[in-house]
């Protein structure tokens, strides 16, 4: 599966393609296979994101996990500051992302 | 230190409110990013793994307790309470948001700082000693030099789009603590047998994909014509170096492939022009700028006694302070690797404490070292106990400057996007696994480095053990090398073979450290015994 990321432009988060909107939460992210060009070019002029593009994905329990540790990394905040991911009292979350 | 004047204000001035200009059009729609993506880096301001990303320019490496106070400031009010000093000693926020940008470059500008050229194909910020003023060894403070070729450098209409980034260095002693010679030109002032004082000039250095140490181009350049002479190795470099390919684009390669010589002569060639043009400021414009680095108001009657009778004190004193030029003062490191840390982060809270602490005991000044420490240049002996202390209870008073637990490493797949592996967590584990064998006051002195990525901000190849994290089909993966220094005794670190896991390069750098022992020789640091035995031995522990 594909999924559509960017950064807000506002703020820098990083942001996951929904369906019909951007959010910060990974989960709630949708496969974009063979729309993401159109759908990035129109929310990039319309500025609700940041230069947009996609990343291979699978599912994982239930969610979608992107196929490269970069993604990951992005998705979740950094490994060293847990405490700074999006999902600080989850200690078993590192190994979503390693 | 430096103060600017009405005309280094109005600068900065102009440039905040030109970027608030430019961020305003960003966000209603009037730039796209590829137009606006230039100017923000213009302005020192990223698009990074998470967020945007602020680097701020300190330079030379030298700030007071009031720019401290405002980096905390900004840390606390528009970050997320900490912020990043880098090998390159300046200090990076990781977490800033596009709107707030243009009021931290504000807040910036009122104390005489500001983010320009810590991007982009220019000049960057000027490196130096971070021991200078204070260094017994030195010939004469640096700084001034620095400073010099700071304004020489800002906003140069010639020179602001390079083939490639350009970074200087400048030193004034043998001892090379700066890695003059790893950088685009290192500028070392030296004394002549008549006692003048002139710039050895080194150009083409550098880390990165293609490591290469600086080669003497000019072994003595009269301080009167050191701005000349810079202009000449720029003015060769724009004109001759590649823009067809940005990874032959830097100054090491255009050097490496016309030749130290060839280069030489094309520098000498338009020096001699640039001579009969009149480029060099005036030399009241130094002597203005000499003066505002006087040497502190010492203490000349300061006692040189320290007592030692608590043993976790007299350890600090005898790893973290170095002599100074007067009598009864030492500079004192403060360290930002605390076991298990993130090298070079500092709280918000904790910069004020050091900014407090400068102020009470080091004339106000502060140092960042491009080993991601925090320098006290000037602390009375007599003092150093109530530092420590201090430091100590803020978590701040590690022991171990220049041991195995004082690693450089970069941000890496933690937090920047061009990154290939994580560097961070193998520095904790590190630090982590020679804490608890209880061996890093028995190895010495002891250079490890980390990088993320071939671009080597973590200075890998100039470890004494340098570890290069990799991208092996998606999995993270750590090449282990051997044998830099990017000291007066400058060398490039070699691959000893197959790269590890995160656990296999814990336990490598182990083992590596498990053959020093045995073989060392009396006073050997782990390079000097590397440099006599060689490789092997190292590679038959590692691989069998």
């Amino acid at each position: 599966m594909r999924l559509l990321t960017g950064n807000d432009l506002k703020t820098g988060a990083v942001t996951w393609w929904t369906g019909k909107d951007w959010s910060i939460h990974i989960e709630e992210a949708v496969n974009v296979s063979g729309n993401e060009d159109e759908i990035a070019r129109r929310e990039e002029a319309a500025r609700r994101v940041n230069v947009p593009y996609a990343v291979d994905a699978e599912m994982h329990d239930g969610s979608p996990r992107p196929s490269h540790i970069k993604e990951r990394v992005r998705a979740l905040g950094p490994t060293v500051r847990p405490d700074l991911t999006l999902k600080p009292a989850d200690p078993e979350i590192g190994n979503w992302v390693i | 230190m430096y103060k600017y004047d009405q005309y280094d204000q109005a600068m900065v001035d102009a440039r905040v409110e030109e970027f608030r200009d430019q961020a305003r059009r960003r966000l209603e729609g009037k730039l796209t990013e590829d137009q606006f993506k230039p100017l923000r880096l213009m302005n020192g301001l990223y698009l990074q793994l998470h967020a945007y990303m602020l680097r701020v320019a300190i330079p030379y490496g030298t700030l007071d307790s009031r720019q401290m106070h405002a980096l905390a400031d900004i840390a606390d009010k528009y970050d997320r309470g900490y912020g990043h000093f880098t090998t390159r000693q300046n200090i990076q926020y990781n977490w800033i948001r596009l709107e707030d940008a243009a009021d931290i470059l504000a807040d910036l500008a009122k104390v005489e700082m500001h983010a320009i050229q810590t991007s982009g194909n220019c000049i960057r910020n000027i490196s130096s000693d971070h021991f200078a003023g204070a260094a017994a060894d030195e010939v004469v403070d640096p700084r001034p030099y620095a400073e010099l070729l700071r304004q020489w450098s800002s906003f140069h209409p010639e020179f602001s789009y390079l083939p490639r980034k350009f970074k200087i260095a400048v030193i004034a002693s043998e001892k090379d603590r700066a890695a003059m010679r790893l950088h685009d030109i290192g500028i070392n002032i030296v004394k002549n047998d008549a006692g003048e004082l002139g710039a050895a000039f080194y150009v083409g250095g550098g880390m990165g994909r293609t490591p290469m140490i600086a080669p003497c181009i000019n072994p003595f350049v009269p301080l009167d014509q050191l701005v000349t002479y810079c202009e000449a190795c720029l003015r060769v470099y724009n004109r001759c170096g590649r823009r067809d390919n940005k990874y032959k684009a830097r100054i090491k390669i255009l050097v490496h492939e016309l030749g130290a010589e060839e280069y030489t002569r094309q520098v000498e060639e338009e020096f001699a022009h640039l001579l009969e043009q009149g480029v060099e400021p005036p030399h009241d414009e130094l002597m203005r700028i000499i003066r505002m680095f006087e040497a502190p108001n010492t203490d000349q009657t300061a006692p040189n006694d320290i007592d030692r009778s608590d043993p976790d004190f007299a350890l600090w004193v005898d790893r973290n302070t170095v002599a100074h030029k007067a009598s009864g003062y030492v500079s004192a490191v403060i360290s930002l690797k605390p076991v298990g840390g993130i090298p070079g982060d500092a709280t918000a809270k904790q910069m004020h404490l050091m900014a407090d602490l400068a102020k009470e005991y080091s004339f106000d000044e502060l140092r960042v070292m491009h080993t991601q420490n925090i320098v006290l240049p000037h602390v009375r002996k007599a003092d150093l106990h109530a530092l420590w202390t201090a430091l100590d209870q803020a978590g701040l008073g590690s022991p171990n400057l220049d041991t195995v637990e004082d690693i450089i490493a970069c941000p890496g797949l933690d937090y920047c996007s061009l990154a290939n592996a994580r560097s961070i967590p193998i520095a904790q584990r590190i630090s982590e696994r020679f804490a608890e064998t209880g061996k890093t006051g028995t190895l010495g002195e002891l250079k490890l480095k980390i990088s993320g990525c071939i671009n080597a901000c973590g200075h890998h190849h100039a470890g004494h053990i340098g570890i290069l994290g990799v991208d092996r089909k998606g999995v993270e993966n750590y090449q282990l090398l051997l044998g830099g220094s990017e000291a007066e005794d400058v060398s490039l670190a070699k691959i000893t073979g197959p790269g590890f896991d995160e656990n296999g390069i814990v336990n490598a750098v182990e083992t590596v450290t498990t053959v020093y022992e045995r073989e060392r020789q009396d006073g050997e640091r782990f390079v000097d015994t590397y440099r006599r035995i060689g490789m092997n031995p190292f590679k038959e522990a590692l691989y069998g």
